[in-house]
């Protein structure tokens, strides 16, 4: 990797695991400080690597660097001598803060972080924001770009978040069984809803994309490195993000359109990422009892498998499942997507008919869809309709295409 | 949005005996239907269906065994779906998979409480 690349590249990886690491052996409530010396670590690697060269192994290095700057912050601020040292005192016997960067402390520390984060008080956005900015060392530009939002907008969210984080106080320490328990729903949701971020962007800036579904993978995987936290859901989340994943390279050509998954290179899925997927959801299965994930990892995997002359049948029994669990729009329309793969367009027509979701532009693209072929005027007015209602230049761009294509045979005719 | 009962009533005796495959389709067939309504946002509860024996009680000491004498049909199951009227929600148990075996649906608004 270049030099220039380095530095950004261990931000990503190392700053939230600094600020773990460094919450966790003081206070959430200090957890400006931490992030300051995060901060002046990075700064500090930029300035001495420029000269010295980089050093033989760069993350021990940040940790050292996070480690002494926080001994000198402390030695020099009462702060330390009149708050942190009693609180100290009163949890343990430690006169000495002891700031470790073993990797069951970095694990544990970022572990104790998302489970502070994702605080059912504090809403999904502003926990998705936390979660990027906190965990995964984005900055507000950063995010603003992944929501398509202004960086005030972000900002007032992250400060409202941040303040309920540090009000609340959550005991990040003692991570009990019984919090793990009342927390992972929320945990899970927030996990989920990241990934989906990235991989359903707003944004059609891929680097975004990628970075947020590699961090929802990450901070998953965590979860799965610890017995408290590793339940069967969320070995079916991590399976659902594996199978996601091994797309994403073949969902968008060079040009940052969108390709249907009819037309996907399949050679360009990523092969490991699958297999981990399978690994995930075996393990999933043996937990007992079927969440949600579990419907979409499963619903993933028949995706990602060859050709199976029932698979849309296996899909649609899924999505039936699903949909009884929780009703959403997009599982709504898949569903019938997955209707009209069994039962024909003809008969699927009339189930999307009835959905009733008349102000979403995938209702109607999946209308102009199914009319394709049976009503060719009928399926170009829907297209229409959806790119009218379309939020997604993405979105527009490959309707356009359909558009134009129905155009053609109509005109060859 | 008002809460409607649906009762899926159909005569045990006049159904068909079922092989396994049949079987499995008709469950296909109802997961399919109730799935529909999921999809239109309309399903309060998926309900349940229920066993074929049962005692109907007159008083505490006058108990029979179902199904019983006076009507052919007994209660297979229900569902509770929302709808804004009565029609509404007569027209979602369309394509009730009870039809297929002669059996009827009966549409009752809740009315709670």
């Amino acid at each position: 990797m270049q030099e220039t690349e380095l530095i950004p590249h261990l931000f990503r990886t190392e700053y939230g695991k600094i600020v773990a690491v460094l919450c966790n052996s003081f206070n959430l409530r200090h957890i400006e400080i931490a992030e300051d010396i995060a901060s002046e670590t990075f700064l500090k690697a930029s300035e001495i690597w420029g000269i010295k060269g980089v050093p033989e192994n760069p993350a021990a290095w940040l940790y050292t660097t996070a480690q002494n700057k926080s001994k000198d912050y402390f030695k020099h601020h009462s702060v330390f001598e009149n708050k942190i040292k009693e609180v100290l005192k009163s949890n343990d016997e430690r006169a000495e803060i002891d700031f470790e960067f073993s990797n069951e402390n970095i694990t544990d520390s970022q572990l104790a972080m998302i489970f502070s984060v994702c605080n059912p008080d504090i809403s999904n956005e502003a926990q998705i924001c936390l979660a990027l900015q906190i965990l995964c060392g984005f900055s507000v530009e950063e995010i603003a770009n992944a929501f398509l939002t202004k960086s005030e907008t972000i900002k007032k969210r992250l400060h409202r978040a941040r303040t309920m984080l540090r009000d609340n106080n959550f005991q990040i320490k003692n991570l009990n069984k019984e919090e793990i328990k009342s927390r992972q729903d929320s945990v899970l949701t927030t996990l989920y809803l990241l990934f989906n971020e990235g991989y359903f962007s707003k944004t059609n800036n891929q680097t975004i994309r990628k970075d947020l579904c590699s961090e929802a993978l990450r901070l998953a995987y965590i979860l799965t490195e610890n017995p408290l936290t590793n339940s069967s859901q969320t070995n079916a989340l991590l399976a659902l993000m594996c199978f996601q994943s091994s797309r994403l390279e073949a969902r968008i050509n060079e040009d940052g359109d969108a390709i249907l998954f009819d037309q996907q290179d399949k050679s360009l899925w990523n092969k490991e990422l699958i297999e981990k997927g399978n690994h995930y959801l075996i393990n999933a299965y043996e937990g007992g009892g079927i969440s949600k994930y579990h419907l979409e990892a499963t619903i993933a995997y028949w995706h990602t498998t060859p050709t199976d002359e029932n698979k849309w049948e296996h899909i649609l029994r899924l999505y039936n499942q699903l949909i009884l669990i929780e009703y959403s729009p997009v599982t709504a329309l898949n569903r019938t997507f997955a209707f009209a793969k069994v039962y024909g367009n003809e008969i699927g027509i009339k189930e999307a008919e009835k959905l009733n979701l008349e102000s979403n532009s995938h209702y109607y693209s999946l209308l102009g869809y199914l009319y394709s072929d049976i009503d060719d005027n009928k399926a170009i007015r829907h297209y229409e309709q959806a790119i009218a209602l379309s939020k997604s230049k993405t979105e527009m761009q490959t309707i356009t295409k359909e558009i134009q294509r129905l155009v053609e045979k109509k005109d060859n005719c | 949005m008002k809460e409607f009962l649906l009762i899926f009533r159909a005569d045990y005796k006049a159904m068909p005996q079922a092989s396994p495959e049949e079987m499995q389709a008709t469950t296909q067939r109802w997961m399919n239907w109730v799935a529909g309504i999921a999809a239109q946002g309309k399903l309060a509860d998926r309900g349940n269906r229920l066993v074929n024996t049962g005692k109907v009680l007159k008083d505490d000491t006058i108990v029979s065994d179902g199904p019983y004498a006076e009507i052919k049909e007994s209660i297979l199951g229900y569902s509770v779906v929302k709808a804004a009227s009565l029609e509404e929600a007569a027209k979602l148990a369309h394509g009730c998979p009870i039809f297929a075996v002669g059996g009827n649906v009966e549409v009752r608004e809740i009315n709670p409480l």
